[in-house]
């Protein structure tokens, strides 16, 4: 032992002078080049929040044109080869660079901070995640861009997006951006897990996590069990178009419906990806402005885990009109529609929330309401499209799209515009504007309503799906017209949004540390916080720690005031185990992230990309995991 | 054969709905099938009201009743917290029970629906990019053609099509009379239905099948069954030779232009297997997969262009001179 050295340790300094040391050991380097060897969860996490949010405001332009399209019929707005690529763009950018990538943007941002530690497990990889995403995002659109956009759906069935029937590289640059996702995706949920797992604060056992941290928790698993399916079949989509294997092709003892297994056993485990962490958000937010500990602490856990088993039996409601065996598809209605329990759980235990408690109608509060109203409907529309009679006519039809906008958007993006107005004091230091706040959340909550409705009506009156016109004498011109007016004024709500954001970053009240009177960690430190988060380890004594210890937190001390260190705590009752280092910032991340770039990209092209790809990537790699000379590592 | 052909004939002309699209909706429902589903729908869509409001009511009530008088968030009141832990398990066990309710229901639904008849009428449709064939087939070579795009059966009598695909999955939608199944490449599929009463009844392709999916419509024909026979014995002839000039010149253009590679028409040399037999073409109510309906003037806008009415389509544009058109318009008119 070498304890002898006298490292600098956080007990031995206090106040002022531990802040600004804290600081200077955790800031991200200054300038260009330091911003890009950025390893702070924080940055890294609004670099991520941000993107997916340009994201979406692409894919939402493409939405509204696609409805300008619709407004009426025998339209020439779009040409049907822009509308398959729109419709799959905006299919696959809101599901691969939006709702996944911010639901994980929330967590690399906020699970550190609501655990209690100074930076998420593996923040290298994190940086590397982020630069994947962006990479990928900016390949599909670039792409678009030049015209080679997918239009194959964002499910992209085979055999149409074979190369027999699609010889371009849309399908191509379709699948090879599902991989820069996924693989971003995957090494975020791997560090959540981690950083769970192994660095909670002293004392925050495992009924004290907060429930969205428990939402990230299960999300991640999902995560990491349902991609994986995703990358097989994509993998073997490219392998087919570029090499000539033949996992999907029937006259050589391939299948088509291989593709469908493997895509839903992905596809519908993804609505969950979305929609667990929007539980999150709402539970966070619930408990906050309701004044009160969300009720069934317990139970909404479970529900939370039990809705992650049962998300992976029921893929094969996405194929009822495949021509399943009889019997077998009647089992996946009963497992489909089971999932209403725990969701319906879920939601019993909130309306007990907001029953007890005293609400504070605040824009947070409006959005987790308008949540309630708009998700419940799309869950009872969801029983509806798990029977398979129902489903037989409602299939591929605008019922579905209604179902799942009611769903998605009522389930996730609702509560997520809500986790704006609410975690934006914590990350920018200022609060949003509560007068446009709720303008925001009016033309949101009408917009969305009047845009989506409709839908129902006119899948069972006949109108299929992905269609790039209809004729006038089908009876859906009015419907149409009427569901376009409401996606104006859903379009409306999100540029007062970004107005909103752009207004309040210079001008809005100065939030403090707490300005919600929340009850979780992130709370506890400054608005933004500090680079080291918290100037001590605080320990938890209770599942609302703020709320019980009002004044003052109890904290741990003996971290290392000389390098980057976090507490690593046992997994069950998160007793302080080991003091660890935290990797610095490194540039890295972003050179394999090229590397991996150039390989992936260049793979659509030829198969030789695999050969000279990869030295790069190794190379990249070998300086990622140069020995850094750390003291521990040389004990 | 002329007078009988009168005959035959007739009884289509005075179909109310022929002219126009027909119906496509799953709230109308002219089969015994889709009535079957729009019951569940129905039961379905109950449930769903009832418990909606439900939820909408008990949000709105406990947002608006008065509060007990607590400053403190972690204050709370012991009752409360044990009642709604018995109110909560005791929903959820009524969710469960409802879910399983409501999955008998759907299953008692989908064994009516999917219930199989072995005296149906069989036909078998193979799904093309962009457009249907439709093939009619019997023991007898002799009673066996084909068609396209458009499909007539007797009404009170099932249905059976069988959905086969010789490209991409396409999905055979009749919502008056059913619901859909996908027509899957390698994969044979089979869908049974009976129609209530006589009716044109529109269908359209449900799963993306490329760039004219938009486009691929077609319509079921439902025809008193005897009146259904004397179509069947029609359709099964081979298409009569012109007699006047024009038409026979545009047979002969038929020929020469190469439509021929493409298409058949039974009785002549043209014998394509590429697109849509059209021996008898001039009976049907649409062209072009249901993009338009039959007419001179439609006929000849899609014939002298196809691929402004119907761009990526297999069809390509021939140059044809407009007397030309007039000639081939009046031929494939004729082909009733």
């Amino acid at each position: 032992m070498v304890a002898e050295q006298r490292e600098l340790r956080d007990d031995a300094l206090n106040g002022l002078q531990l802040s600004t040391r804290m600081e200077s050991i955790w800031r991200t380097p200054s300038g260009f080049s330091g911003a890009l060897m950025s390893v702070d969860h924080k940055v890294v996490g609004r670099r991520y929040i941000v993107t997916a949010f340009a994201f979406l405001l692409l894919g939402g332009l493409l939405a509204v044109l696609m409805r300008v399209q619709l407004a009426k019929p025998e339209s020439t707005f779009l040409s049907a080869d822009k509308y398959n690529q729109i419709f799959t763009m905006h299919g696959s950018t809101m599901m691969f660079l939006f709702a996944v990538p911010v639901m994980e943007a929330f967590a690399v941002y906020l699970v550190p901070l609501m655990v209690g530690t100074r930076n998420i497990a593996f923040p290298r990889l994190n940086a590397f995640s982020y630069w994947m995403f962006l990479f990928g995002g900016c390949f599909l659109w670039i792409s678009f861009a030049l015209n080679v956009g997918p239009d194959v759906g964002w499910f992209a069935y085979v055999p149409l997006s074979s190369l027999q029937y699609t010889p371009t590289k849309r399908p191509d640059v379709w699948a090879q951006m599902i991989t820069f996702t996924e693989v971003a995706a995957l090494a975020v949920s791997v560090e959540i897990v981690v950083t769970v797992f192994k660095q909670r604060a002293p004392g925050m056992t495992l009924d004290r996590i907060p429930l969205f941290v428990w939402a990230m928790l299960v999300t991640s698993f999902l995560v990491m069990f349902a991609m994986p399916s995703i990358m097989v079949a994509s993998t073997s989509l490219i392998l087919d178009r570029l090499v000539n294997t033949r996992f999907y092709d029937s006259s050589s003892g391939g299948h088509p419906l291989l593709w469908q297994h493997l895509f839903w056993f992905f596809g519908h485990p993804e609505v969950y990806i979305i929609f667990i962490p929007g539980t999150g958000m709402v539970s966070a937010i619930l408990a906050t402005f309701a004044r009160r500990p969300v009720v069934g602490y317990p139970v909404v856990i479970l529900s939370l885990i039990a809705t992650g088993f049962l998300s992976f039996g029921l893929w094969v409601h996405h194929m009822f009109v495949t021509g399943l065996p009889q019997l077998g598809a009647g089992l996946f209605t009963a497992s489909s529609m089971l999932i209403a329990v725990p969701s319906g759980l879920q939601i019993f235990c909130w309306l007990a929330t907001l029953w007890d408690g005293r609400p504070v109608y605040r824009t947070p509060l409006l959005f987790v309401i308008g949540f309630i109203v708009i998700f419940v409907m799309g869950g009872l529309s969801g029983v509806m499209v798990a029977s398979v009679p129902i489903d037989t006519q409602v299939h591929d039809t605008y019922f579905v799209v209604a179902h799942f906008h009611y769903v998605l958007i009522g389930g996730a993006v609702f509560p997520l515009i809500g986790a704006v107005y609410y975690w934006f004091p914590k990350i920018t230091g200022r609060m949003l504007s509560e007068r446009l706040g709720r303008w925001n959340f009016w033309l949101a909550f009408v917009g969305f309503n009047v845009a989506f409705f409709p839908m129902h009506i006119l899948g069972l009156i006949g109108m299929p799906r992905r269609v790039y016109t209809y004729t006038a004498d089908m009876d859906w011109a009015h419907l149409n017209l009427l569901s376009s007016g409401g996606a104006l004024i859903f379009a409306l709500s999100f540029a007062l949004l970004l107005a909103n954001v752009i207004h309040s970053l210079r001008n809005g009240a100065l939030a403090g540390d707490n300005p919600w009177d929340a009850s979780t960690l992130e709370w506890a430190t400054s608005s933004p916080p500090p680079p080291q988060n918290f100037d001590r380890i605080p320990v938890v004594k209770h599942r609302d720690p703020l709320w019980f210890d009002n004044e003052s937190l109890p904290v741990v001390a003996g971290l290392s005031a000389e390098r980057r260190e976090v507490l690593l705590t046992s997994l069950a009752e998160a007793e302080p185990q080991i003091r660890e280092a935290s990797p610095e910032p490194s540039i890295w991340p972003l050179l394999t992230a090229i590397a991996t770039t150039v390989f992936f990209i260049g793979s659509i092209f030829t198969p030789w990309a695999v050969l000279w790809g990869t030295p790069p990537m190794a190379v990249a790699l070998i300086g990622w995991f140069w020995p850094a000379g750390h003291k521990e590592d040389e004990e | 054969m002329p007078v009988r052909m009168r005959t035959a004939l007739v009884p289509f002309a005075t179909l109310p709905l022929a002219a126009c699209a027909g119906r496509q909706s799953a709230l109308d429902p002219q089969g015994l099938q889709s009535n079957q589903i729009l019951q569940t729908l129905f039961i379905f869509l109950i449930v769903a009201a009832v418990i909606w409001t439900a939820v909408v009511v008990v949000l709105c009530i406990g947002l608006l009743r008065r509060k007990r008088h607590a400053d403190q968030p972690l204050a709370l009141h012991q009752g409360f917290e044990r009642t709604s832990g018995y109110v909560v398990f005791g929903l959820g066990l009524v969710t469960l029970i409802i879910v399983l309710g409501l999955s008998i229901v759907s299953y008692a639904g989908q064994r009516t629906v999917f219930a199989k008849d072995e005296h149906a009428l069989t036909l078998k449709i193979i799904g093309h990019q962009w457009w249907w064939e439709i093939r009619y087939e019997d023991d007898s070579p002799h009673q066996s053609f084909v068609t396209a795009n458009e499909i007539r059966i007797p009404t009170g009598q099932p249905v059976k099509v069988e959905l086969e695909s010789a490209d991409v999955i396409h999905s055979f939608w009749v919502p008056s009379l059913t619901g859909k199944m996908d027509l899957i490449t390698g994969q044979k599929n089979e869908l049974q239905f009976t129609a209530k009463n006589p009716g044109v009844y529109r269908g359209q392709c449900a799963e993306f099948c490329g760039l004219q999916h938009a486009h691929m419509a077609f319509a079921v024909l439902a025809l008193p069954p005897d009146e259904y026979g004397r179509w069947r014995d029609h359709e099964n002839q081979s298409a009569t030779s012109p007699t006047d000039t024009l038409g026979k010149q545009g047979e002969q253009l038929f020929r020469a232009r190469g439509c021929a590679l493409c298409h058949t028409i039974r009785g002549t040399l043209a014998g394509g297997q590429l697109g849509p037999d059209l021996t008898h073409v001039g009976s049907r109510t649409t062209i072009a997969a249901g993009t338009l309906p039959m007419s001179s003037a439609t006929l000849g806008a899609w014939i002298a262009d196809p691929q402004h009415i119907k761009p990526g389509s297999n069809m390509p544009k021939m140059p044809l001179q407009s007397g030309e058109l007039i000639a081939m318009i009046h031929y494939l008119e004729q082909l009733k």
